[in-house]
């Protein structure tokens, strides 16, 4: 980390702490994602009051009710397979916290997109490592190889270039069974996010490996009776690291916005399971956007992700840092 | 010639009137001597145009094919009908045919159209007309949507001319409300469709590249222009049928423009932005904020009560390939269930629906005929308050078991989930959705719901039939039970829950098969009632269709437009665009409201 400029110490910090928070969701969040509140709808988000610097919410009821921190509430899932009970912060029945407000359901926004960057984030990098992965195979047999191989390959990635991603996506629903768990359903969009995603990377790895096997070094390495693959894994790859550094800032916020498109017109996870993308679609009502602007909150995180990646991006584009 | 026999016909009309012959009397029908109808509206004042905001474009200009609705939109202003529903009031009036009379065992009906009528390119129109609308519609190369209404026992109903001006039909056997079959027969003019029949070429013909002077009308207004991608101008009939009460000749307004918008919410923008004069139908959520919006003050919103639109959740119970669906079969044997049915009904929170996906601006519903529709609305089914100890124990009843996380097990340890498909484009049924999908999770029962693109849905229900539950709309055009024949009959291809039947499928089906044959036959309104009441209670005691709620009809228009009175059936807004009127003129529109 030391050898990062303070700029992308930044936006690493910044990655980690989103990702930390999103991993820990059910914890975080101070309620289920899918309980609705019926007779709480469209409530903005709840007003801290502070009595000698202790924090309450008023409730509907007339009440206040103190924050309470540990408490227990509804049961959840860490991501590595334990349950607990135990939520960070909530407040006694049957009074509410929302400090995101609430949605058309009375469900808690804070809850929602904390929970909803699971689905949005692992989609993101999901789609990101599948495109990566083949674009630099693709690109290092294309740019190492070239001749008829390389003619074949780039014009390959070219038709994937071509493929309408929205209609290619509607056309493996289709195919699919109905009852698909919100998981599998990210999966799908990842893998065809992923696999309109990857000749991008694909060229930019071969114009690197182009230029790399031309040097000295390689030559030598030739010489000295290098096999192809040798030469491919021990002086080409390396030099793609960087590449595939900023590709990869560059995509996982290209994807995760892909993500949040697909959901937001309605074809991504459906409820109950929540996603960036899924939290935005109320927002194609026009009597949201003008009644209900906290619905707005997720765009925020989605907003913090791609500007951490692009500082990211930029950082390790101009001072070749990751290289 | 013509002349002698027509009043020779009126005259044995009459005799046979006063013999006795014919039970029925003529509907009522205020004419002046030059057989013009007289209306019933405030008299307006003439010009302006109205901008109407259609959800999609038209597929076609012609009556004889039309199947969407915004194609119909168009062609209901063009076009006139023998005998109309009024949509205020539900009832039958007459239209191009000034009266009519009933043969006492209903077979045949004779009716008198008004004298002097032309279409709107000036052509007189006589009985030869009416002849040749009805053997188009009825000719099975055309492949009319509204044959079917035509058939009646089988049998195509006949039509023969008596004179110029009276036309006798008959049905091969009693048909209750017949009359009302004529509301959806738009007259057309032999003279300038004729020759694409005898072709074979009716279907094709009248598309929306058609020259506008090749198509002509009983409308009020009649085409002007069509711009793709945009708008349809309609311009006024100078030939049109109806008076106010001053004489003056309606239309009163000169043109209207159907702009084509697809989406609510831009509607809703140009709304208060001034470029539209009406909006048919709008969201609960968007009346709201239209209802809070200073900079529509000028816009007049009206909450017409509810309408005959029904929401349901419907569970697949039709024969699916178990070779190629095993889960959809095995599922099946909880859906065919009828205590399974009814504890999904028993779960469902109706009240949440109304409150949160209508924010209040709509009706609980416990059987498929909304409070709308007053006439046949068998008032005495149960509504039970949503109960989930009663749901419980139905499905204990059934079988059903619990896990010790809550899950609902089948009596085969099976865990009980199933999906529900909803339509894209329908915002308010994936709301319903996920209403029910909390509240069946009160049962531990987990369902996933699935947004599908409307045909694609439809292709599930009604053909691949690979679906487990969905919740669609119905919405009859009708108050009348007649049209939802398709529907309630085993063997109807809208009969969603297992379409096209050859024998029912079960009892209860077979039940209301011989209960909706009855009623279509049955002369007698009370009887008819009974029958259909009973209809209604079998329905909701076996829960083929779960019904949840009826929305609103919500509408707005601006305040400066006269003789304004939404409908609760279709079209809500424009089916008296004859009377429409700006109360100012344009010049003093644009300077002061808007």
């Amino acid at each position: 980390m030391k050898h990062f400029s303070k700029q992308a110490r930044f936006a690493i910090s910044g990655l980690i702490c989103l990702h930390v928070a999103v991993l820990s969701a059910g914890f975080l969040a101070p309620y289920d994602p899918t309980e609705q509140n019926r007779s709480s709808v469209l409530r903005p988000p709840s007003t801290l009051h502070f009595v000698h610097l202790r924090p309450f919410v008023a409730g509907a009821d007339g009440h206040d009710y103190p924050l309470r921190f540990f408490i227990t509430g509804s049961k959840y899932r860490w991501f590595f397979g334990s349950s607990s009970v135990t939520h960070l912060f909530g407040v006694d029945q049957p009074g509410r916290v929302f400090l995101a407000g609430t949605d058309e359901f009375g469900r808690d926004q804070l809850s929602r997109i904390l929970w909803g960057g699971q689905i949005s984030l692992a989609t993101g990098w999901l789609a990101a490592l599948l495109a990566l992965t083949l674009g630099l195979g693709w690109g290092l047999i294309a740019g190492f190889f070239g001749g008829w191989r390389d003619t074949v390959l780039m014009r390959g990635a070219e038709l994937f270039l071509a493929l309408p991603w929205l209609y290619l996506l509607l056309t493996v629903r289709a195919f699919l069974p109905l009852s698909l768990s919100p998981w599998i359903t990210a999966l799908v969009m990842a893998l065809v996010i992923g696999i309109i995603g990857w000749p991008r990377p694909a060229r930019l790895v071969r114009g690197v490996v182009l230029s790399a096997k031309e040097r000295d070094y390689v030559y030598a390495a030739r010489g000295f009776g290098a096999s192809s693959w040798h030469l491919i894994l021990k002086h080409c790859l390396p030099q793609t690291y960087r590449l595939m550094a900023t590709q990869a800032a560059l995509l996982l916020p290209q994807f995760i916005l892909a993500e949040v498109t697909l959901s937001f017109v309605g074809l991504g996870v459906g409820d109950p399971a929540v996603s960036w993308g899924s939290l935005l679609a109320p927002l194609r009502q026009i009597a949201v956007i003008g009644s209900a602007w906290w619905m707005a909150l997720p765009v925020l995180a989605v907003i913090w992700t791609t500007w951490c990646c692009s500082l990211l991006e930029d950082n390790w584009k101009y001072t070749g840092e990751a290289g | 010639m013509k002349r002698d026999s027509g009043i020779y016909i009126r005259v044995t009309c009459a005799v046979l009137l006063a013999l006795g012959v014919f039970a029925r009397t003529p509907a009522c029908a205020e004419s002046t001597a030059d057989d013009l109808l007289i209306t019933h509206g405030e008299s307006g004042r003439y010009g302006g145009s109205l901008v109407v905001l259609e959800r999609a474009e038209p597929k076609t200009l012609n009556p004889v094919t039309a199947l969407d609705a915004p194609s119909r939109d168009v062609i209901r202003r063009m076009m006139a009908d023998l005998i109309s529903i009024n949509r205020r009031t539900l009832e039958t009036e007459p239209s191009v045919a000034k009266s009519w009379v009933v043969s006492r065992d209903g077979r045949q009906y004779v009716l008198e159209l008004r004298r002097g009528l032309r279409f709107s390119d000036g052509h007189p129109v006589d009985a030869e007309d009416i002849l040749f609308t009805f053997r188009a519609y009825l000719d099975e190369a055309v492949h009319s949507p509204q044959r079917d209404l035509l058939v009646i026992g089988g049998q195509p109903i006949g039509v023969e001319k008596v004179d110029a001006t009276h036309v006798r039909f008959r049905l091969s056997q009693p048909y209750a409300a017949a009359e009302r079959i004529f509301d959806s027969v738009a007259i057309l003019p032999r003279h300038l469709l004729e020759k694409a029949w005898r072709e074979g070429k009716l279907g094709d013909a009248w598309s929306l590249n058609t020259p506008p002077a090749e198509m002509a009308g009983l409308g009020p207004f009649q085409l002007k222009e069509y711009v793709p991608g945009d708008k349809i101008v309609l311009s006024k009939n100078k030939y049109y049928w109806k008076v106010d009460q001053k004489g003056n000749r309606l239309p009163y307004l000169d043109q209207i423009e159907f702009h084509f918008v697809p989406a609510e919410d831009t509607q809703v923008a140009q709304f208060i932005a001034g470029e539209a004069d009406i909006l048919n139908r709008v969201g609960a959520r968007n009346f709201d904020l239209l209802s809070g919006e200073a900079r529509t003050k000028d816009g007049h919103l009206e909450d017409a009560g509810p309408g005959l639109e029904y929401n349901f959740l419907f569970f697949n119970l039709g024969q699916v390939d178990a070779q190629r669906f095993p889960e959809i079969v095995a599922r099946q044997a909880w859906f065919r269930d009828v205590r399974f049915r009814q504890a999904i009904s028993a779960a469902v929170d109706r009240d949440a629906i109304v409150r949160l996906v209508y924010g209040g601006r709509a009706s609980a519903l416990w059987g498929h005929v909304t409070p709308a529709n007053r006439v046949w609305l068998n008032a005495a089914l149960p509504k039970p308050a949503q109960s989930i100890e009663r749901a419980r124990r139905l499905l204990q009843d059934a079988g059903f078991r619990w896990n010790e996380d809550g899950g609902l097990m089948d009596a085969s340890g099976k865990p009980v989930q199933f999906s529900i498909l909803v339509s894209s484009s329908s915002l308010e049924r994936g709301q319903m959705a996920t209403v029910i999908q909390e509240d069946l999770k009160k049962l531990g029962i987990q369902t996933q719901v699935v947004s599908l693109e409307f045909r694609a849905l439809l292709d599930r229900v009604l053909n691949s039939r690979q679906y487990e539950a969905s919740i669609l709309g119905l919405v009859s055009g009708d108050a009348d039970p007649n049209p939802e024949m398709n529907v309630w009959l085993s063997s109807g291809g809208s009969h969603l829950w297992n379409p096209s039947q050859n024998q029912p499928m079960t009892a209860w089906e077979a039940e209301i098969d011989r209960l909706m044959r009855q009623q279509m036959t049955t002369l007698d309104h009370a009887h008819r009632k009974q029958l259909y009441d009973r209809v209604q209670q079998i329905a909701a005691e076996n829960l083929p269709l779960i019904c949840l709620a009826s929305p609103n009809i919500l509408v707005a228009a601006r305040k400066n437009l006269g003789n304004f009175q939404p409908a609760v059936v279709d079209h809500y807004t424009l089916w008296n665009a004859e009377q429409l009127y700006w109360r100012q003129p344009a010049g003093a529109r644009a300077q002061g409201a808007r």
